[in-house]
């Protein structure tokens, strides 16, 4: 765990000294401060848009994070070469891919922890009142899903060797996923043959991302979701990163690195 | 001879890229021993197998056949490098670092324990000249300085057997002085070096045996004294005979 810990560590550096989280960050404060300084129509109901818009900003902004942080891991490693003398120490290929997850996931998880205490601060001074339970479980959820989306996007960047490549057919395929993927068994219904049972075998297999996204349910300050369902989301999370992880892992421990 | 470096039967085919292509074969059955202590100059023209056998040594290319230990742990465990340091023949290091940064994650790479660790980059970033700007970034640095920041790298964990690749290639005169002299120092410490030139005079001045690699396999190896008098030249003209180039009589 040692080298797996080293190696986030430098994946974190990199993205506090690149001025990507910044540009977003800035971004998501500016436009829900314009947002929420505006009363549109005199209607004290609109701070549920507010909400709505500011948790989509931000579930945007995780995703684009995550994913253009986890596509270029490895990709600019063997670009920049300094996978060379990396893996000329007592490392394993596997501690490199979980390494590289463990930084991506901590970098995502603590900017995401910024994103949703900036929405907090704004929602509470708008509505003088604040579901902690429900922010909270809305937080963790989250980064269990954006931990999918990294093991993906890692699980990619072995098999493409351009980033920018890999980060726009992973972003394709999660926007998929948070879209599509919960119709899919419909779909398939409608579909005759071997392609419907393609799609509805698809639909057993893809990571449902949407399990993760309870935006709704802070947005109109519903109940809670139970706490057995949170922990079976987790560990359906951690099944699905572990699962895209041990692959990235296979592919890549086979592969020939050459100077 | 106490073997530090062992290569048994080396074979390493590269599969073709294309579908109807013929796979590349970069080292066949390559033997070669390298004892504790020794300066081993590891030779060969360009495309010879130089690099494909280092990369194998360090983990980066699976062998298709045969073997290679270090101090007799299969390279293809990662742990057979606890006790190596390498040096790229270009600098590849993460720009976003620090050196003093760089010199600690690798360290703790190596699981040097904390004290140690802030002992080693000291007297490392010493060694190299590099005390003075151990807190500027990398990328900020002059090739040379990137050079020396390799070799900081390279001796982080105090290694017994150190691979270099070309290791003077780029550097200036005064540059290649001080690759020699910590050469000549880690030789003293008896300390295993394991390095591939294309620099036949420095060859000559620092390794105690080389081996000549041609079209993958080893076509010439021993003391280099022992090759200047069985060829009755200088070791530029060995290589050139054993590489197919004539060479004029001296």
């Amino acid at each position: 765990m040692n080298n797996v810990f080293a190696l986030a560590g430098v994946v974190i550096k990199e993205l506090y000294r690149r001025k990507d989280f910044y540009v977003l960050f800035v971004m998501i404060g500016l436009i829900t401060l314009i947002l929420g300084s505006v009363n549109l129509f005199n209607d004290d109901e609109i701070i549920r848009y507010l909400k709505e818009i500011c948790l989509l900003l931000i579930w945007i902004s995780s995703l684009v994070m995550a994913i253009t942080t986890a596509a270029r891991q490895i990709p600019a490693e063997r670009e920049s070469r300094t996978i060379f003398p990396l893996l000329a120490k007592p490392v394993s290929r596997a501690q490199l891919i979980a390494g590289k997850f463990m930084g991506c996931w901590l970098a995502c998880g603590a900017a995401l922890v910024c994103f949703y205490l900036f929405y907090g601060v704004i929602v509470a001074s708008r509505e003088h009142s604040f579901a902690i339970i429900q922010f909270l479980q809305a937080i963790w959820l989250h980064w269990a899903c954006l931990g999918v989306v990294t093991a993906m996007v890692l699980l990619g960047s072995v098999v493409f060797t351009a980033p920018s490549s890999n980060a726009t057919i992973c972003f394709i395929i999660v926007v998929g996923l948070l879209f599509v993927g919960q119709y899919l068994n419909r779909i398939a219904t409608n579909i005759a043959g071997i392609p419907g049972t393609i799609v509805h075998a698809l639909y057993f297999l893809i990571p449902h991302l949407e399990f993760f996204d309870i935006r709704n349910i802070i947005i109109h300050d519903w109940p809670p979701v139970n706490v057995f369902a949170v922990a079976g989301a987790t560990l359906y999370a951690a099944l699905y990163a572990f699962m895209l992880l041990s692959i990235a892992w296979g592919i890549f421990r086979r592969k020939a690195l050459t100077l | 001879m106490n073997a530090v470096l062992e290569i048994v039967d080396l074979r390493v085919e590269y599969p073709s890229r294309d579908l109807r292509g013929q796979s590349k074969l970069a080292v066949n059955g390559l033997n070669l021993q390298v004892g504790q202590g020794e300066v081993f100059g590891f030779l060969g023209p360009n495309g010879a197998g130089k690099t494909t056998t280092m990369n194998v040594l360090l983990g980066f290319v699976n062998p298709t056949a045969g073997s290679a230990s270090i101090f007799g742990v299969d390279v293809l465990k990662p742990i057979a490098r606890q006790r190596i340091g390498y040096l790229p023949e270009l600098t590849y290091y993460y720009k976003f670092l620090n050196t003093e940064e760089l010199l600690r994650f690798y360290a703790k790479i190596f699981k040097i324990p904390r004290g140690e660790r802030e002992r080693r980059i000291d007297a490392v970033l010493k060694l190299v000249e590099l005390e003075h700007a151990r807190k500027r970034l990398i990328k900020t640095y002059s090739k040379g300085m990137q050079q020396r920041v390799g070799l900081a790298q390279a001796l982080i964990n105090d290694p017994d057997l150190l691979i270099l690749d070309e290791p003077t290639s780029g550097l200036d005169p005064l540059g290649r002085m001080k690759v020699r002299e910590i050469i000549q120092r880690l030789k003293e410490q008896g300390k295993t070096v394991f390095f591939s030139s294309h620099e036949l005079g420095e060859v000559e001045t620092v390794c105690d045996r080389v081996a000549i690699l041609h079209e993958g396999k080893v076509r010439e190896e021993g003391r280099v004294a022992d090759l200047i008098a069985k060829h009755q030249c200088n070791l530029e003209q060995v290589f050139l005979k054993i590489v197919g180039v004539p060479t004029q009589s001296t």
